[in-house]
């Protein structure tokens, strides 16, 4: 979007504020995450630039890997200091975290599927309200649905297992899975199950041979959803995990709440870069997709 | 399912019912006009239940009683104690009215019993007086709180507040953004949309922490300025742990959610509509506040009901980022569950909360409808 040869000055005064005002929102969302990535490689045990690190030319002594050898639990002399105590609960939550979403990410993706499958056939009944009663989750603030599921969860016991926070996950998730399909599917041709099947394919044949190789990016993005969500999901795992389920968000949360210490940064650059993996295969499923059913770059 | 436990808890008081269920019984006949305080009976069975009673249903029991009037906590505990006593020695009293008047003078305070009379139902709406400020008094009237017991009102009106701010901040940030996305190519629109998804892809603590970072007393941008000379060095602006800080930071966090369905409306409107507009003689200013704005409006309800139902219920960054008065209601509703253990307002704050959120999903549905939701 350009503009105009003709435009006035006054235009083009209004044009170039407007750029200048996208660039500054821009940078309001994007900067906060590239500030933390130098400063994990910090050798002071503050979360903050030191001298040395924007010193020129730079100075080695201020770099260092030290809070990153204390996240894998490394509990060397040079590596623990005295605000901040040496400790593998990082790589423990590290560990929940993953068994947690990976778990919580097959049923729901499953579930989700199914659902979005069930939703998207023609003569549904009471499409409206299923559709609304499996999105709930992601309208109701969490807090609600935390509190909701802890006191029904405290009367079935389960409570801190990683049976209930995997089911609590499964329901947060599930929803985004329903979206992403669903989506998928507007494209699909359902006569290419009708072809299917009247070459005598059973259903289940027939899902896996048929709908499921074509609809698969829709499933896989929808399972980096749901991995996101519950990878992320701390309000829950707050209430209804006890230590043993310490997941990543967990511990960063008791980080920031208790000792402000680098070594949140570390993690924090680790989730970014994990981040960017996941946001890159979306978008390529998507543009896959998209070339799929024609629809050409403009 | 888990809501619908949570709604009964929210009323529920049965408990303490099955724990004094004869003393309760016996109560509600005392006639409170003319006795001052109640029958014989009545003093008969709360000893005969707190000597034969379940030790941690009685203890269950004791901490409803506390939100009721502070001080039944320790007075039970303290005749329990005489009670085993006696009943250990098999002595019992003639009169345990005057027994239980003698271990302690304030079985003969009315007020107690008044505010026994609360309890005696198996559903209560307390919880729901207490989340808005209101409490009981002793003919069980709905009467104001005393003045330092008085947070949830002001917590309430705080987070509507801020939940408004957010989402017009949100609005005046995203909606030139996605207009800006909308109309470039889309080979560089899909470059420069990375900028929104990659924070809506990033863990919600990350980005909290970063905006700590960020705005800190030694943070990033207190030491820009002083670097630039605009502040000096003692006088660094406090930006976190108030509520200046929660509120950039829930905007940075929520922006992503106003400008991804304003960007998925705004992409299918046709760039003739302006031009035909400003052919038929508008300036661009009225060509865009008569024929661009309008067609928005479905982008601009859903992103602003969006972020305006997140916000209402965020918890986590006003936590860490608000300090002491940034806190919102959803802080409450966790330190009640979490710490205090009063399951009931708990559940009552929530069902509040969860009553402002289904005013607005129906709103969105009749505006937008809620299979429109776009994820990118």
């Amino acid at each position: 979007m350009a503009l105009p040869t003709y435009a006035t000055p006054i235009q083009r005064t209004y044009y170039y504020a407007y750029l200048f005002f996208c660039a500054v929102v821009f940078f309001f969302l994007i900067a906060p995450l590239i500030a933390i990535v130098p400063i994990s490689f910090s050798v002071s045990p503050f979360m903050v630039f030191t001298e040395g690190m924007l010193a020129w030319p730079p100075e080695p002594e201020a770099w260092s890997l030290r809070w990153y050898r204390n996240m894998i639990g490394d509990c060397s002399a040079e590596v623990v200091s005295s605000t901040v105590p040496c400790s593998t609960k990082w790589m423990k939550g590290t560990v929940n975290s993953f068994y947690i979403g990976i778990i919580a990410t097959f049923i729901a993706t499953v579930l989700g599927t199914m659902a979005a499958l069930g939703l998207s056939r023609p003569h549904m009944p009471y499409k409206a309200l299923i559709m609304s009663i499996l999105i709930s989750p992601m309208i109701v603030p969490l807090i609600i649905t935390a509190a909701g599921m802890f006191f029904f969860y405290a009367r079935i016991n389960l409570v801190y297992t990683f049976t209930g926070v995997i089911l609590a996950h499964v329901a947060l998730a599930t929803p985004f899975v329903v979206i992403t399909v669903t989506a998928t599917l507007v494209g699909f041709d359902m006569n290419m199950v009708k072809a299917a099947q009247s070459l005598g394919a059973k259903p289940m044949r027939t899902f896996f041979k048929v709908i499921m190789p074509l609809i698969l990016p829709g499933i896989i993005s929808g399972a980096l959803f749901a991995f996101i969500t519950s990878f992320d999901e701390v309000v829950i795992v707050m209430f209804m995990a006890s230590i043993d389920q310490l997941t990543i968000p967990k511990q960063m949360w008791a980080g920031i709440r208790q000792e402000i210490s680098p070594v949140i940064l570390c993690m924090a650059t680790c989730l970014v870069i994990l981040s960017i993996v996941l946001l890159t295969t979306v978008e390529l499923l998507r543009r896959r997709a998209e070339r799929l059913r024609g629809i050409k770059a403009r | 399912m888990p809501i619908g436990d949570m709604l009964l808890r929210s009323v529920d008081d049965s408990q303490i019912n099955t724990v004094f269920p004869n003393t309760f019984e016996e109560y509600k006949k005392w006639d409170k006009e003319k006795d001052e305080l109640p029958p014989e009976e009545v003093y008969k069975a709360l000893f005969q239940e707190l000597a034969y009673g379940d030790k941690i249903q009685v203890g269950r029991a004791l901490t409803r009683m506390n939100y009721s009037k502070s001080g039944w906590k320790s007075l039970i505990k303290k005749t329990s104690r005489e009670i085993k006593k006696v009943v250990k020695k098999e002595e019992f009293p003639d009169s345990y009215k005057e027994f239980l008047i003698e271990t302690n003078e304030k079985w003969a305070d009315p007020t107690y019993w008044y505010a026994m009379g609360q309890m005696v139902n198996n559903q209560t709406s307390i919880y729901y007086w207490n989340a808005i400020d209101r409490t009981f008094d002793q003919e069980l009237n709905v009467v104001q709180q005393d003045e330092d017991r008085r947070v949830y009102v002001q917590t309430w009106l705080k987070t509507l507040k801020v939940s408004i701010y957010v989402t017009v901040f949100c609005l005046i940030l995203g909606f030139p953004v996605a207009h800006l996305l909308a109309n470039l190519p889309l080979r560089y629109s899909n470059l420069l949309m990375i900028f929104v998804l990659l924070p809506f892809w990033t863990s919600l603590l990350v980005r909290t922490t970063a905006w700590i970072v960020m705005l800190q007393q030694k943070g990033v941008i207190n030491g820009v300025l002083v670097w630039l000379g605009i502040l000096s060095d003692d006088g660094r602006i406090a930006m976190v742990y108030n509520e200046t800080g929660t509120l950039i930071a829930m905007t940075q966090i929520l922006l992503p959610f106003m400008i991804l369905p304003l960007y998925s409306v705004m992409r299918v409107i046709p760039k003739s509509h302006m031009r035909a507009a400003q052919n038929l003689g508008a300036k661009p200013a009225m060509a865009f506040w008569r024929v661009y704005l309008p067609q928005t409006i479905p982008g601009m309800s859903a992103g602003g009901l969006l972020v305006f139902v997140l916000a209402i219920g965020y918890f986590i960054t006003p936590e860490l980022v608000g300090g002491k008065d940034g806190k919102l209601i959803g802080s409450w509703i966790a330190y009640h569950l979490k710490t205090t253990l009063n399951w009931g307002l708990t559940a009552a704050l929530g069902a509040i909360l969860l009553g402002f959120m289904l005013i607005f999903y129906w709103l969105y549905n009749k505006i937008v409808g809620i299979d429109n939701i776009k994820l990118g």
